[in-house]
C-alpha cells in the first residue's frame, strides 16, 4: 500500500514535469504572447523588443525552461501580467485557492447529498415516474451550459430570494487566519462573517453542483441497479434479513465503488466548472483567475494554475484509488 | 501512469462492449425505446433545420437591418415586431434568422470536433492496439498525460494558445480533448479482440495483419465508438459555448453559431436575458437529443442488458 502510494506520487512528479514542459513550450512559441498583452495598443516594435529582452523571452526556449524550473523550485513562478498585474503568480494562487476549495467543497457536498440518495431511490423504483423524471432531469442537467445556469440563478434567485449574487466584494471584513472565509469567522468568533461567507456561497455552489450531481445520480442509480440484480441480494432477502440491513450491508456497500470513483473524478474536474461559475459570480477564486488569465493571456499565472489544477486532479484520483481498499476488502488483500 | 484508474476504467468498460453480434439485438431494442426515439426525432429535426436554414431564415443573419432601433445609450434593442418575431440583436440583426442559420455552424462545430477527435483517436488507438509493444506504451503515455488534466480545462488551454481565434480553433480545441478518449477506447477494444476466436481464425487462414486490423478488428470496435461519438456531439456544442463565454471563441459573428451567440451576450444578460435564453434553449435541446441517443445506445450495447 505504502509502496503503491509512493510509486504513484513519483509518477505525479513525472506528469507535472512533462506537463509543465509542454505548457511552457506551447505558451512561449505562440504569437500574441505576454508582450503584446502587456503593451496592448501602445505596442511599437522597439518597445516590444525591449520588453521581450526584459522578460528573457529572446533566449532559447530550453534555457528559458530550465531557468523557469530553477526559479519554480524556490517558489518563484513569475509575475502576473494580467490577472493582478505585478503580483507574484504564487501569491495569487495562495490567496485565491481557499475560496475555490470552499466553493468546491459545498458544490460536491450538495451533489453527493442529493445525488446518492436520489440515485438509490430511483434504482429501487425502477421504471416509476419518479425514476423516469429524475433520469430525464439529470440528462437535462448535463445538457445545460454551466455558465448559463449560473446566470439564470444569479438573475432569478438573487432577485426573488434576496441571495447575494456578487462574489465576495461585500464580504464582512473579518480577521484572516486561514484564508478560508467560512472558517476564519468561526475561529475568531466573528459569526456574522461566517454567515456572510456561507450566504455568498449558496448560488455559486448550486450552479457548480449541477453537473457532478447529474453524473453522481446516474452512476449511483446504475450501480444500485447492478447490485440489486445480484444473487447475494436475493439470498439476503430470502434468509429474512430486514430491509435496512440489506440496504446498508449488501446493496450500498457493493454499489459504492463506482460511486466513489465518480465522486473523485467529479471533484477533480470541478475546477473546469469553477472557471465558468466563478467568472459569472465574480467569485474571487482560482477559477476566476484562470478565466481572466485566458482572456488576458497571463502566462505565468496560467502555467502555475493549470499545473496546480492537474496536481489536485491527480492527487484526488490517487485518494480515490486508495479509498477502494477501505471500501472493498478484496482489493486490500491484493 | 499517474492517472487514477477510474477515468480509464470507464473508457475501458465501454471498450468491452465491442462486438458486432450485439448490434442486431441492440437495434431491435432501440427501435422500441421511447427515449432513443425522442433523441432521434430531436436530432432529425435539428439536422433538417440546419440543412434548410438558408431557405427557412426570413432575413440575412448578418444584415443590421434594424440598427435604427438599437439605442445604445438607453440600452434598447429591437423588440419583437411583424416580420421579426424574435426582434433583433445588439447589432440590429434579425434574431430568428440568426438562430436558424446558427444551427448550421452549431452542427458543423459538433460534427467537426467529433470527426477530428475520432480520427486522431483512431490513428493513435489503432497504432497502440494493433502494433502493441513500445508503440503501445509510448502512445498510451501521451494519452494518459492528456487524460490527467480536467478535460474542459485542457480545451480552454488549447483554445487560449491560438493568437487568432476562429471557428476552426474552437473546433480544434474541443476535438483534441477527445482524442485520448477515443484512442483509449479503440485500443481497449482492439486488445480485447486480439485473442478472440475470429481474429485467431483469420490469422490461421493467413490473412495479412493489416487486413485483420481493418477488416476484422476495427469494424467490431465500432459500437462503443458510435456511443462515444454521440456523446461528444453534445459536449462539443456545450464546450464551444463555454469557450465563447471566456472570450476564446470565434470573434467574427457575421455567421452566427449558438454557442457564440450565448457566450457573447454575457454583458447584457441582466437587461436582455432573451438574447441568451433562445440560443441556450436551442443548445440544451440539441445536447439533450444527442445525450438521449448516446445513453440509450450505450445501454443497448451493454451485454449485461441483453435479454
Amino acid at each position: 500500500m505504502l509502496r503503491y502510494t509512493i510509486r504513484r506520487l513519483i509518477q505525479l512528479v513525472g506528469v507535472v514535469l512533462v506537463l509543465s514542459l509542454l505548457l511552457f513550450a506551447w505558451l512561449r512559441v505562440l504569437p500574441g504572447g505576454p508582450v503584446s498583452a502587456l503593451l496592448g495598443d501602445r505596442s511599437t516594435p522597439e518597445k516590444a523588443a525591449e520588453l521581450t529582452k526584459q522578460l528573457g523571452l529572446d533566449q532559447p526556449i530550453y534555457l528559458q525552461y530550465f531557468k523557469f524550473l530553477g526559479r519554480a523550485l524556490t517558489g518563484d513562478f513569475g509575475v502576473s501580467t494580467g490577472v493582478q498585474p505585478g503580483d507574484s503568480a504564487l501569491d495569487i494562487f495562495i490567496q485565491r485557492f481557499p475560496a475555490t476549495l470552499e466553493l468546491s467543497f459545498f458544490a460536491i457536498a450538495i451533489a453527493i447529498v442529493i445525488g446518492v440518495p436520489l440515485g438509490y431511490l430511483a434504482a429501487k423504483r425502477r421504471g416509476s415516474w419518479f425514476d423516469n423524471a429524475s433520469v430525464v432531469g439529470s440528462l437535462i442537467g448535463v445538457a445545460v451550459p454551466v455558465f448559463f445556469l449560473a446566470f439564470v440563478l444569479k438573475g432569478l434567485a438573487s432577485s426573488a430570494l434576496g441571495l447575494p449574487s456578487s462574489g465576495r466584494q461585500d464580504a464582512i471584513d473579518a480577521t484572516r487566519v486561514t484564508g478560508f472565509f467560512t472558517l476564519d469567522g468561526m475561529i475568531t468568533g466573528e459569526w456574522d462573517a461566517t454567515f456572510n461567507a456561507l450566504v455568498h456561497l449558496i448560488l455559486p455552489s448550486i450552479a457548480l453542483a449541477t453537473i457532478p450531481f447529474a453524473v453522481i445520480f446516474r452512476i449511483t442509480r446504475a450501480a444500485v441497479l447492478d447490485v440489486l440484480d445480484e444473487d447475494f441480494v436475493r439470498t439476503a432477502e430470502s434468509k429474512g434479513l430486514t430491509a435496512p440491513v440489506i440496504r446498508r450491508r449488501h446493496v450500498l456497500r457493493n454499489a459504492m465503488l463506482p460511486v466513489v470513483t465518480t465522486i473523485g473524478l467529479q471533484t477533480g474536474a470541478l475546477l473546469s466548472g469553477a472557471v465558468l461559475t466563478e467568472k459569472v459570480f465574480g467569485f474571487p477564486g482560482v477559477g476566476e483567475a484562470l478565466a481572466i488569465g485566458f482572456e488576458r493571456r497571463d502566462y505565468p499565472v496560467l502555467l502555475l494554475l493549470i499545473i496546480m489544477a492537474t496536481s489536485v486532479y491527480v492527487v484526488v484520483n490517487l485518494l480515490v484509488d486508495l479509498s477502494y481498499a477501505l471500501i472493498d476488502p478484496r482489493i486490500r488483500t491484493r | 501512469m499517474a492517472l487514477g484508474v477510474s477515468k480509464k476504467e470507464k473508457i475501458d468498460d465501454l471498450a468491452e462492449t465491442a462486438g458486432v453480434s450485439l448490434a442486431a439485438s441492440a437495434w431491435k431494442r432501440l427501435k422500441r425505446s421511447p427515449v432513443f426515439l425522442t433523441g432521434a426525432v430531436i436530432i432529425g429535426i435539428f439536422i433538417l433545420i440546419s440543412l434548410l436554414s438558408p431557405w427557412l431564415a426570413p432575413h440575412n443573419p448578418s444584415d443590421p437591418m434594424l440598427i435604427d432601433q438599437v439605442i445604445k445609450a438607453r440600452n434598447e434593442i429591437p423588440p419583437a415586431q411583424p416580420g421579426h418575431p424574435l426582434g433583433g440583436d445588439l447589432q440590429g440583426r434579425d434574431f430568428l434568422s440568426r438562430l436558424l442559420i446558427g444551427s448550421q455552424q452549431t452542427l458543423i462545430v459538433g460534427i467537426g470536433a467529433t470527426v477530428i477527435g475520432l480520427t486522431g483517436g483512431l490513428i493513435l488507438g489503432t497504432l497502440a492496439g494493433a502494433i502493441g509493444g513500445w508503440v503501445d506504451s509510448a502512445v498510451m503515455r501521451i494519452v494518459d498525460v492528456m487524460l490527467s488534466l480536467p478535460s474542459l480545462l485542457l480545451a480552454f488551454s488549447i483554445a487560449a494558445m491560438f493568437a487568432r481565434p476562429s471557428q476552426f480553433t474552437v473546433i480544434l480545441a474541443v476535438a483534441i480533448v477527445q482524442i485520448p478518449v477515443f484512442a483509449r477506447l479503440l485500443r481497449g477494444s482492439m486488445l480485447a479482440q486480439r485473442h478472440s476466436d475470429h481474429v485467431l481464425a483469420a490469422t490461421a487462414l493467413g490473412v495479412k495483419k493489416g487486413a485483420i486490423v481493418f477488416r476484422h478488428m476495427l469494424p467490431n470496435s465500432l459500437g462503443p465508438v458510435i456511443v462515444q461519438s454521440t456523446l461528444v456531439l453534445a459536449t462539443a456544442i456545450i464546450e464551444a459555448a463555454a469557450l465563447s463565454f471566456l472570450g476564446l471563441g470565434n470573434p467574427d459573428d457575421r455567421i452566427p453559431e449558438w454557442g457564440q451567440m450565448l457566450g457573447d451576450v454575457q454583458k447584457v444578460f441582466d437587461t436582455h436575458p432573451q438574447l441568451a435564453a433562445y440560443p441556450a434553449i436551442c443548445i440544451i435541446i440539441v445536447a439533450l437529443g444527442f445525450t438521449l441517443m448516446g445513453e440509450t445506445l450505450r445501454e443497448a450495447l451493454d451485454p449485461k442488458n441483453r435479454r
